[in-house]
């Protein structure tokens, strides 16, 4: 039971994550692609977005959710969709204790 | 870095600037190299590690005063600045937001101190704005990287230590830190260029070149997305100051000329169509130098929207100054078509500033992206 709970709340904390993630690439998507954006779909692949806004990304999460994003985490992949980003985010809340 | 502290650097910076490089700018650009002692003073001075902390080493500056650092050294001589946006903005500050702290401890200080020089090895024949084309490739080996290729363009790889090296595993982009003395780099001098004429540039092989596996830039894969883009980030915010400088130089050059010079027994300063270029390029400065230091703002705690004020700014400020510089020749007629004058040649350097670090081309794509983005209405019905 309290195993349980403790489950749900990390859930609902990484949901949070990642709804604060999807708003923020649906405001930031390119204003001539009416598409839907699924929280597994790969951003870059899609062509919703270049790697040029991987910069813009990193600085959104750092300022958003006031982490340090690590050096060896800085690769596309870890930017490449809401939920890489939500687990990313969760995973470095984790790490600094949070 | 304290308020005091940090005039200091500005007022060593202008009497520097105005009383070494303003006089000796042309015979730079004439002979096409920075003397040693320039790039020593430089160093010696604190600047070429003006924006990086002083845990690494540099001076500290914040992004505005590194800004006014920049316009002050960049009004006196344009391949001086050069080497502030190339080894100062692009490859120190890219490794001090990127590598991993064994690679800042390897390098980072060294350049801070301006110990060794770094440059920029991104563009190649077939890779000038489509930067992620770049054909020089990496292989892993044990725990190395194996580079091979060439890089063309490469300002300050004549003289410089170290290279920031883009290069490509089959599509996947990636960083390293290459020194100069690693078996199978070589570098080529090019000349016959029409600015930054003093800044080194020349080519740069790599012939199984093996790098350690530790001067990676971040992660496999972060080349483009991340090592190239902050690296342009800061070299551009270095850039839109490099458009105030020289437009504010062209502006002081044509103001000076037109009070002085006589025509029709009049000073031409009083001519109503000399007053519209003059009060342009007063308009233009004050807009340029403004949109600068609000990038500089927004760069500073880091914000999303750095990138996009870095653009605008870029954009803006290169385009007024190859309007200013343009406009200071034509003040000075035939004085300005002539190199015993600053003027010809602040317009040759005004042109390089619409091209590197993204063309403006480039810097109006992205920058309407953006418009679209922010203006286009929601929801519209129709």
């Amino acid at each position: 039971m309290h195993d349980e709970a403790v489950v749900n709340m990390a859930d609902v904390t990484v949901a949070d994550y990642a709804a604060n993630i999807r708003a923020y690439l649906r405001e930031n998507m390119t204003a001539f692609k009416d598409v839907e954006l699924d929280d597994e779909d790969n951003i870059f692949e899609r062509g919703f977005f270049t790697s040029l806004f991987a910069m813009q990304l990193l600085h959104y999460v750092e300022s958003t959710f006031d982490v340090e994003v690590p050096d060896d985490y800085i690769m596309l992949r870890n930017f490449s969709s809401v939920r890489r980003l939500a687990d990313m985010v969760a995973d470095l809340k984790r790490t600094s204790g949070e | 870095m304290s308020e005091v502290d940090r005039s200091d650097v500005i007022a060593r910076a202008r009497s520097f600037a105005e009383t070494e490089l303003a006089p000796r700018a042309a015979e730079f650009d004439r002979e096409e190299r920075l003397p040693h002692d320039v790039v020593r003073r430089m160093a010696d001075e604190g600047f070429l590690g003006a924006s990086i902390p002083a845990k690494w080493g540099g001076l500290g500056l914040d992004p505005l005063a590194y800004g006014e650092l920049t316009e002050i050294i960049g009004k006196a001589c344009a391949s001086t600045r050069a080497l502030l946006t190339v080894h100062t903005s692009i490859v120190a500050t890219t490794l001090l937001e990127l590598a991993s702290k064994r690679l800042k401890e390897k390098y980072l200080t060294a350049l801070a101190r301006g110990e060794k020089i770094g440059c920029f090895a991104l563009s190649e024949e077939n890779a000038g704005s489509d930067a992620a084309a770049v054909e020089t490739t990496y292989t892993g080996k044990g725990d190395t990287f194996v580079l091979n290729g060439r890089k063309k363009w490469t300002s300050f790889a004549g003289i410089a230590d170290l290279f920031l090296v883009i290069a490509s595993d089959n599509g996947v982009t990636s960083a390293f830190v290459v020194e100069r003395d690693m078996p199978g780099v070589e570098t080529r001098p090019m000349s016959g260029f029409l600015g930054n004429r003093a800044t080194h540039i020349a080519e740069v092989s790599f012939a199984d070149v093996e790098v350690p596996a530790e001067n990676l830039i971040a992660g496999i894969g972060a080349g483009f997305g991340f090592v190239v883009n902050t690296a342009l980030l800061h070299g551009r915010y270095s850039i839109a100051w490099a458009g105030v400088a020289l437009a504010q130089a062209a502006l002081e050059e044509m103001c000076s000329y037109a009070t002085r010079r006589e025509q029709f027994g009049v000073k031409i300063g009083t001519q109503q169509l000399v007053q519209k270029m003059v009060a342009d390029a007063v308009t233009n400065v004050a807009a340029a130098r403004e949109l600068c230091r609000r990038a500089g703002r927004f760069l500073a705690p880091r914000n999303a929207d750095a990138a996009m004020e870095t653009n605008i700014a870029k954009y803006f400020s290169s385009t007024i100054a190859q309007r200013a510089t343009s406009d200071a020749v034509q003040v000075l007629g035939g004085n300005g078509c002539w190199s015993g004058f600053p003027a010809e040649r602040l317009f040759r350097e005004a042109k390089i500033l619409e091209i590197i670090e993204g063309t403006s081309q480039l810097q109006q794509v992205m920058i309407a992206d953006f418009g679209y983005k922010k203006y286009a209405r929601k929801n519209q019905s129709q």
